[in-house]
C-alpha cells in the first residue's frame, strides 16, 4: 500500500468515524448504515464478478438463506448468536453447492443457472407460507445485543455495521491480496494456461464462489438487523441485479468500486423514490446507459482521467489503463 | 379421475406455453450466444398488449398476432439499437437486457396498474368438451394444438428451409458462416424478430390462463431458463422436451405441494447439470 493510499484510508476512516457526530439525523445515519450494508453485498459479489470474472445474478439469496434462518431461529427462541452463526453456516453451505452447479457451465451458462437458483430461492421463500409468512414477510423480534451492547439506536447500529464493514473489507482486501488471489486472476484471464501451471482452476473458482456467498450472508445478516425484517422482495432477481450494478457502476476490477457504487446506487435509490415512483426504470435506464458508456466503471474511469489531467503537457502515456 | 385430466391437461397447455416462450430464448441464445433477459418481459408485454387490443374489441386470434408483431418490434428495436452497441462483449449485452426486462416491468406497471388484468378466451371455446362423462377444457387443448403447430413449424422452418439451415450454420460457427456469404447479421434481426413475436403470442394465449398481472416477467423467465438448462441451449427438440418436463413439473408441484412447487423444479435441474451439463439435447455449450 502506498503513502498517499494509506492517507487516504486514514482519512476515509476518521470521516466514517466522525459521520454521526456530523449529521445527526436518524435518517441519515440511517442511510449511512444502508450505505456500508450494500457495500459489504457489493464487495462480496464483486470477488466473483471483479477478480474471477464470474457474472452472478443470484447473490440476494444469500440474503434469504441467511435472514430467513436467522430469524426463524431467533422467533424458535434460540440464542441470537447462535441463531446469526446458524444462517452463516447453512447459507455459506447453499454457496458451497450452488457454486458446484453453477461452475458446470462456464461463462453465460454460469450466469442463466445463478439467476435461476436464485429465483428459486426466491420461488421458495415466496411459497412457503407457512414457514416464511409468504409475500407478508416475517419480522425479527429485535436487533441483538451483541456482547451485551445495545444497537437499537441508528447511531449504535451505524458503529456495529463500521465495525463488521471494516472487518469484511479487511478480510476481502487481504484476500484480493493473497496468493490465492492472483490465482483467482490468473484464472480470470488465463485458465488454460493456469491449468498447465497446475493450478486446480475448478477448486479455485469454487473456493471464491463460497467465499463470496460468506462475505454475501454476512452482509444479508446486516440487512436483516438493520430492517428488522425480511420479505421475498429483498431476494427478487432486482436486487441481485441491483447488487451486480453497484459493483460495475463503481468499477468491478478495484476494491474501492463496489463501495463507491453501492453508496451512489442506494443515495439515488433512497433520494428519487421519495420523488418519483418509477425507481425500477431509473435501475434499467442506468444499467443500459453504464454498460454501453462506462464498461469499466467509475473508479477506473477516473483514474485514467486523473492521469490524463496530472500529464498534461507531457509526451502523451503510450499505453491505455492496464488491468488491474 | 377428473382431478388428474384436468391437471394433466393444465400441465401440456403450460408445457406449450413454456415452448412458445422458451423456443425463442434458446434459438436467440443459440445463434447469438445472448441468454435474453428480457424475454419473460417480451411474454408478459404480449400479454398486455393482447389484453389493450382485445378491450379495443378485436377478434382473440388477431390480438393474438397484433400482440407478437407488436413484441417482435421491440425486439428488433432492442437487438438493432442497443445490443448492436456492444459487439463482442457478450456479458454487457445480457445485462443490458436485463436492464430493459426492468423497463418493461415498470412501464406495464405504469401502463396497465397494477390488477391482475383478465383475458377471457374466445367465446367458441369456453364449453369444455364431453366425452365419455368426463369434461376436457377446450381452450387449454386449442393451446397445446397451437403450440404444436408452432413446433412444426420451426421444425421446418430450421430443417427444411435455405433459410433454416443458414440459421443452423450460424449457430454451429458464426464465424464461418459470415465467411461463406451467410449474412448473420440480418439472420441474427430475424431471429430475434421470430423469437419476440413467439414470446408475445405466447403471453396472449396463455392470457385466458395466467392472467397479465405484474410479476408475470419474473415468474416465466426462470422457467425458461431451466427449460433451456435441462433441454439444452440452441435445440428446439430440447426447448420442446424440456417445456413439457417443466409444464409437468410445476403444474403438478403446485397442485400438490404449493409450497414446494420451486423446489421440485429445482431437482431436475440439478440432475442434469451433474450428469449432462450440456441439457439432454445440448448443441452448444451453455
Amino acid at each position: 500500500m502506498s503513502r498517499g493510499n494509506l492517507i487516504a484510508l486514514i482519512i476515509a476512516t476518521l470521516a466514517l468515524i466522525a459521520l454521526p457526530r456530523v449529521i445527526t439525523h436518524d435518517f441519515y445515519i440511517n442511510m449511512a448504515s444502508q450505505c456500508l450494508i450494500f457495500a459489504i453485498l457489493a464487495l462480496s459479489l464483486n470477488l466473483m464478478l471483479g477478480f474471477g470474472g464470474m457474472v452472478s445474478l443470484g447473490h440476494a439469496a444469500y440474503i434469504g438463506i441467511a435472514g430467513y434462518t436467522c430469524i426463524l431461529m431467533t422467533v424458535a427462541g434460540y440464542h441470537p448468536l447462535l441463531a446469526a452463526l446458524a444462517g452463516l453456516i447453512l447459507s455459506t453451505a447453499c454457496a458451497g453447492l450452488f457454486g458446484m452447479l453453477s461452475l458446470r457451465a462456464p461463462g453465460l451458462g454460469f450466469l442463466m443457472i445463478t439467476l435461476a437458483l436464485g429465483q428459486i430461492v426466491w420461488g421458495i421463500a415466496y411459497r412457503a407460507n407457512t414457514l416464511t409468512g409468504g409475500d407478508n414477510g416475517i419480522s425479527l423480534p429485535a436487533r441483538p445485543m451483541p456482547f451485551g451492547v445495545d444497537i437499537r439506536s441508528a447511531e449504535h447500529f451505524y458503529y456495529f455495521t463500521l465495525i463488521v464493514f471494516a472487518v469484511a473489507l479487511f478480510g476481502m482486501w487481504r484476500f484480493q491480496r493473497s496468493p490465492f488471489g492472483a490465482s483467482l486472476m490468473g484464472t480470470r484471464d488465463q485458465p488454460r494456461r493456469m491449468r498447465m501451471l497446475g493450478h486446480n482452476v475448478w477448486m479455485v473458482q469454487w473456493l471464491t464462489f463460497v467465499i463470496a456467498g460468506f462475505w454475501g450472508s454476512v452482509g444479508g445478516l446486516m440487512y436483516v438487523y438493520y430492517n428488522v425484517f425480511l420479505s421475498p422482495h429483498a431476494l427478487t432477481l432486482q436486487q441481485s441485479a441491483e447488487i451486480l450494478l453497484m459493483a460495475i457502476l463503481g468499477g468491478a476490477t478495484t476494491l474501492t468500486g463496489p463501495i463507491v457504487g453501492a453508496t451512489i446506487i442506494t443515495l439515488v435509490k433512497n433520494v428519487v423514490s421519495s420523488y418519483v415512483e418509477r425507481w425500477n426504470s431509473l435501475l434499467g435506464a442506468i444499467f443500459i446507459l453504464v454498460i454501453i458508456f462506462m464498461p469499466y466503471g467509475l473508479v477506473p474511469g477516473c483514474r485514467v482521467l486523473w492521469r490524463k489531467i496530472k500529464s498534461r503537457g507531457k509526451p502523451p502515456a503510450s499505453a491505455a489503463e492496464p488491468a488491474e | 379421475m377428473q382431478f388428474w385430466i384436468i391437471q394433466t391437461l393444465n400441465s401440456v397447455a403450460f408445457g406449450g406455453l413454456l415452448f412458445l416462450l422458451s423456443s425463442g430464448f434458446s434459438l436467440i441464445f443459440g445463434l447469438m450466444r445472448i441468454p435474453n433477459l428480457a424475454h419473460g418481459g417480451f411474454f408478459m408485454l404480449g400479454a398486455y398488449f393482447g389484453y389493450s387490443l382485445l378491450a379495443l374489441q378485436f377478434n382473440f386470434w388477431i390480438a393474438a398476432i397484433g400482440a407478437g408483431l407488436g413484441v417482435g418490434l421491440v425486439g428488433i428495436i432492442l437487438e438493432r439499437f442497443i445490443l448492436r452497441q456492444l459487439p463482442g462483449n457478450t456479458q454487457g449485452q445480457v445485462l443490458v437486457t436485463l436492464g430493459l426486462s426492468f423497463i418493461i416491468a415498470d412501464l406495464c406497471l405504469l401502463i396497465w396498474t397494477g390488477d391482475p388484468m383478465p383475458l377471457p378466451a374466445p367465446q367458441e371455446l369456453r364449453p369444455p368438451l364431453r366425452y365419455f362423462g368426463l369434461a376436457f377444457p377446450t381452450y387449454r387443448l386449442v393451446v397445446l394444438g397451437l403450440a404444436l403447430a408452432a413446433a412444426v413449424g420451426l421444425y421446418f422452418l430450421m430443417e427444411r428451409t435455405r433459410v433454416g439451415a443458414m440459421i443452423r450454420a450460424g449457430v454451429d460457427d458464426p464465424e464461418m458462416a459470415r465467411g461463406v456469404g451467410i449474412p448473420v447479421g440480418r439472420l441474427f434481426t430475424m431471429v430475434f424478430l421470430l423469437g419476440a413475436a413467439l414470446a408475445g403470442m405466447g403471453g396472449v394465449l396463455g392470457g385466458p390462463i395466467l392472467n397479465a398481472y405484474p410479476g408475470l416477467d419474473a415468474d416465466m423467465l426462470p422457467l425458461a431458463l431451466i427449460v433451456v438448462i435441462l433441454g439444452g441451449a440452441g435445440s428446439l427438440l430440447g426447448a420442446f422436451v424440456g417445456s413439457f418436463i417443466v409444464g409437468f413439473l410445476y403444474n403438478f408441484g403446485i397442485a400438490l405441494a404449493p409450497d414446494l412447487a420451486y423446489f421440485v423444479l429445482f431437482l431436475p435441474m440439478v440432475l442434469v447439470l451433474v450428469f449432462l451439463p450440456q441439457g439432454l439435447f445440448g448443441r452448444v455449450q451453455l
